[in-house]
């Protein structure tokens, strides 16, 4: 660890926090239906939306109508992105000839893209055309993230009314949130990419000369090189502001042309964590007690700081085998030291480290350094990160109402301690809220940990394994954890792209989507039914330090009486291989 | 159920359209009218033509050149049309074995220099791409350049440290040194020391 690592870990949190409250009030404005600045240009647009689509804006939903709305629009993404990206050969915008994308991928790329997980089992430079990048891939960024929001939103709004039957307007959320929200956010974010280097552009490849010219693995010479270009700009903009993740090529964020300055590294972490971040601000305000948003704000905060300390100190460390080798690994002025296997030089062990915890906190799966070849210890916080249920602070909307849910458990289990009907925000938890919670809640270890029992007893399971050893399982587990939880970060040595990944993953990924979000709006529509209690001497006050270190120890009792087994056979195991 | 279909069917045609079509054309526009160098790929030119971008490392293994970090691109080292890492764990012998062919590769070329190597020389990137070195593994070269190219030390020296870029703001990021554009300039230095020479003989 050095100074200046932990001074610019220190800047990125606070400069987060800085943004918390503006971008949370405006959010909260958006969604509840009033007047914005963006209106005066955006406007016209969005009223021709809804005249188009026959929607009467005013008019409000019950749960049902707004789920069965959500269902239907993300099936027909699902369908859409499919189909453009089995004929891309066919359609115009590929400059580099790519032909359709197999089935196996193209069911698992349009799974990944609608459920927000965005999972690579594709190489972007070597398999997508720009049509296919800009059309389909870019497209589904917005609106998977602008669902996610909308669910959340709806969520806020069950908890915030009482004796109501309606929670808001699908459509009118989800158009909302992309005009007003991801696209100006969106349009910003990717000139300033540009202007550090981030390509933009519609033409074909660029070779150019070596200056020294090498020879490929057949003993070929190779004189030169060809430059992937591309619109990547305007789709990685809002693969991280939407907690996205989809690299516009093969290596992500750690690709120059993707990343290419220690400020567009800042930006896109920035990115990443601070719409999931403000919605707490926006739930505190549309609840009407700011104070319960920053209590949510603060267990995200402790979880996430707390676990960008671990990862950083364990790649400070640098790997012991190397040392043995006599390999400089100690931290300097003039080397950034540490485990630098798969990271970059411009970001160094820190820069890595806090996006890699930010990239798996927050559910985005974007990557700047390959997780794959982190340390134990390192690896094991990303993987704990996403098995906690993407909740601190999650991808945009669904950590907010998966928090959202973990708070109702807390406060459930607090009640039954002292003999109490528990509430939260004078909202009594009874037995249907429970039931949706749990299933909420449980879904996600169940899938993961049986999807991984099924990859590594099976041979088509075994054959991607990459690496050999403990680290070989943690592969596995690492790709059901990421896939279920809608993260999108891999282990990258699994060979993903293989029908039994595919179809599984496919599966995995809208399983974990769209299972939590329908109990989530069920959950939404019977909170506002209900009456507001008015809270008394015994009501569980959900805003003081004592709640927020329930809730805290809530999430982490259940997280790690899930997961401990798993993690024991793969990082924890591989960690005494290597300190022993 | 019905009464959603349309909604869900002009809604996903338009704001697919909107985000997926107007908005990375806008993008596109503005992009290649205010910054035109970087949104087509930063490329460095020398003698009018083009010669590599300035973010995109190329494979250099001549003792004359500064020598990048190891690339683990398929088929052929810092190969830009398929960035990878090697996603090598931290257990696996094949990363020991790597290492420890690099380590050899690298004294081989350099017998006398006993400096330990800094760990960005011997370990892939995460792209295998990454342009950049540290700036203890641009000094840890600076011997075998100069005696490859009969240049002093203190010249090829003062060359690093030309070339190195701070932390961003003085604050953000590592301090580097971007190896294509230092490899440039030292063939220019190069041609500039033989021109000097002939013009005596």
């Amino acid at each position: 660890m050095t100074v200046t690592g932990v001074l610019q870990i220190g800047i990125f949190f606070l400069a987060l926090l800085a943004l918390v409250k503006p971008l949370g009030t405006y959010i909260m404005r958006v969604y509840s239906g009033e007047r914005v600045f963006l209106e005066r240009i955006l406007g016209p647009v969005e009223r021709l939306i809804y005249r188009f689509a026959g929607v009467e804006p005013s008019q409000e939903m019950s749960w049902k109508t707004y789920a069965v709305a959500m269902l239907l629009f993300n099936a027909a993404g699902l369908l859409f992105l499919y189909a453009l990206q089995r004929l891309q050969g066919v359609l115009p915008l590929n400059p580099q000839g790519f032909v359709a994308v197999s089935p196996d991928l193209a069911f698992n790329t349009a799974a990944s893209f609608v459920t927000n997980t965005n999972w690579q089992a594709y190489g972007g430079e070597t398999t997508m055309s720009h049509l296919t990048r800009m059309l389909g891939l870019t497209a589904q960024n917005f609106l998977s993230a602008a669902t996610g929001m909308a669910v959340a939103i709806a969520f806020i709004r069950g908890l915030a009314r009482h004796t109501a039957n309606t929670i808001g307007n699908f459509w009118v959320d989800l158009v909302r949130g992309t005009l007003y929200i991801l696209l100006p956010l969106a349009v910003v974010l990717a000139l300033l990419l540009v202007s550090q280097g981030v390509v933009q552009t519609l033409s074909a490849y660029k070779t150019v000369a070596l200056l020294d010219p090498t020879t490929n693995a057949d003993g070929q010479p190779v004189t030169e090189q060809t430059l992937a270009l591309g619109p990547a700009a305007s789709q990685i903009a809002i693969k991280h502001l939407g907690t996205n993740g989809g690299g516009f090529f093969n290596a992500n964020s750690a690709h120059p042309f993707e990343n290419p300055t220690p400020l567009t590294n800042f930006l896109e972490m920035l990115a990443e964590a601070v719409i999931a971040f403000s919605l707490t601000y926006t739930f505190g305000k549309m609840v009407g007690d700011t104070r319960q948003g920053w209590a949510l704000l603060a267990v995200m905060m402790i979880i996430l700081v707390g676990s960008t300390l671990v990862a950083y100190v364990s790649e400070s460390a640098g790997n012991p085998r190397l040392a043995a080798l006599g390999v400089e690994q100690t931290a300097s002025s003039l080397n950034p030291g540490g485990n630098m296997e798969g990271k970059e030089v411009r970001f160094g062990i820190a820069n890595s480290a806090l996006f890699a915890v930010v990239t798996t906190g927050t559910s985005t799966g974007a990557v700047n350094s390959m997780h794959d070849s982190f340390t134990p210890l390192g690896g094991l916080v990303l993987l704990w990160l996403m098995q906690l249920g993407e909740i601190a602070p999650g991808g945009v909307g669904s950590g907010l109402y998966g928090i959202l849910v973990f708070a109702i458990v807390a406060v459930f289990v607090a009640g039954l301690m002292v003999g109490r009907t528990p509430e939260y925000l004078g909202k009594k938890i009874e037995v249907y809220e429970m039931k949706m919670a749990s299933l909420i809640i449980l879904i996600m270890p169940m899938v993961v940990l049986s999807f991984t029992a099924l990859a590594v007893v099976t041979a088509a399971g075994k054959a991607s394994v990459f690496n050999p050893g403990p680290h070989g399982f943690s592969e596995v587990l690492y790709a059901f954890t990421s896939m279920a939880n809608n993260n999108g970060s891999a282990f990258g040595g699994l060979n993903a792209n293989t029908p039994f990944y595919n179809i599984t993953g496919g599966l995995v990924m809208l399983i974990g989507r769209f299972w939590p979000a329908v109990p989530a709006l069920a959950l939404a529509g019977s909170l506002a039914r209900k009456k507001k209690v008015p809270s008394s001497a015994g009501t569980l006050p959900t805003h003081t330090p004592l709640f927020i270190l329930w809730l805290l120890s809530v999430i982490l009792i259940v997280g790690a009486l899930n997961f401990f087994p798993a993690l024991a056979l793969g990082p924890v195991a591989e960690h005494f291989l290597l300190f022993r | 159920m019905r009464t959603q279909i349309r909604p869900t069917l002009v809604i996903l045609s338009l704001l697919t359209f909107i985000t997926g079509l107007l908005y990375p054309m806008a993008i596109t526009g503005i992009a290649q009218w205010v910054f035109p160098w970087q949104a087509n790929g930063s490329l460095l030119e020398r003698d009018g033509q083009v010669i590599g971008s300035a973010l995109i490392g190329q494979p250099f293994d001549d003792p004359r050149y500064f020598w990048g970090r190891p690339s683990a691109t398929a088929s052929f080292p810092y190969n830009a049309a398929a960035s990878s890492g090697s996603n090598l764990g931290p257990t696996n012998p094949a990363l020991e074995e790597a290492v420890r062919v690099r380590l050899e590769v690298l004294r081989a070329a350099d017998p006398a220099n006993t400096q330990p190597v800094p760990v960005d020389l011997v370990t892939t990137s995460g792209s295998g791409l990454d342009p950049h070195i540290s700036v203890a593994a641009a000094l840890y070269q600076v011997s075998r350049v100069a005696r490859a190219r009969g240049l002093a030390e203190e010249q090829v020296r003062a060359l690093v440290e030309q070339y190195t870029e701070g932390r961003q703001f003085g604050v953000l990021g590592e301090p580097r040194v971007n190896v294509l554009r230092l490899n440039l300039a030292l063939d220019e230095t190069t041609r500039k020391h033989e021109r000097l020479h002939s013009g005596w003989r």
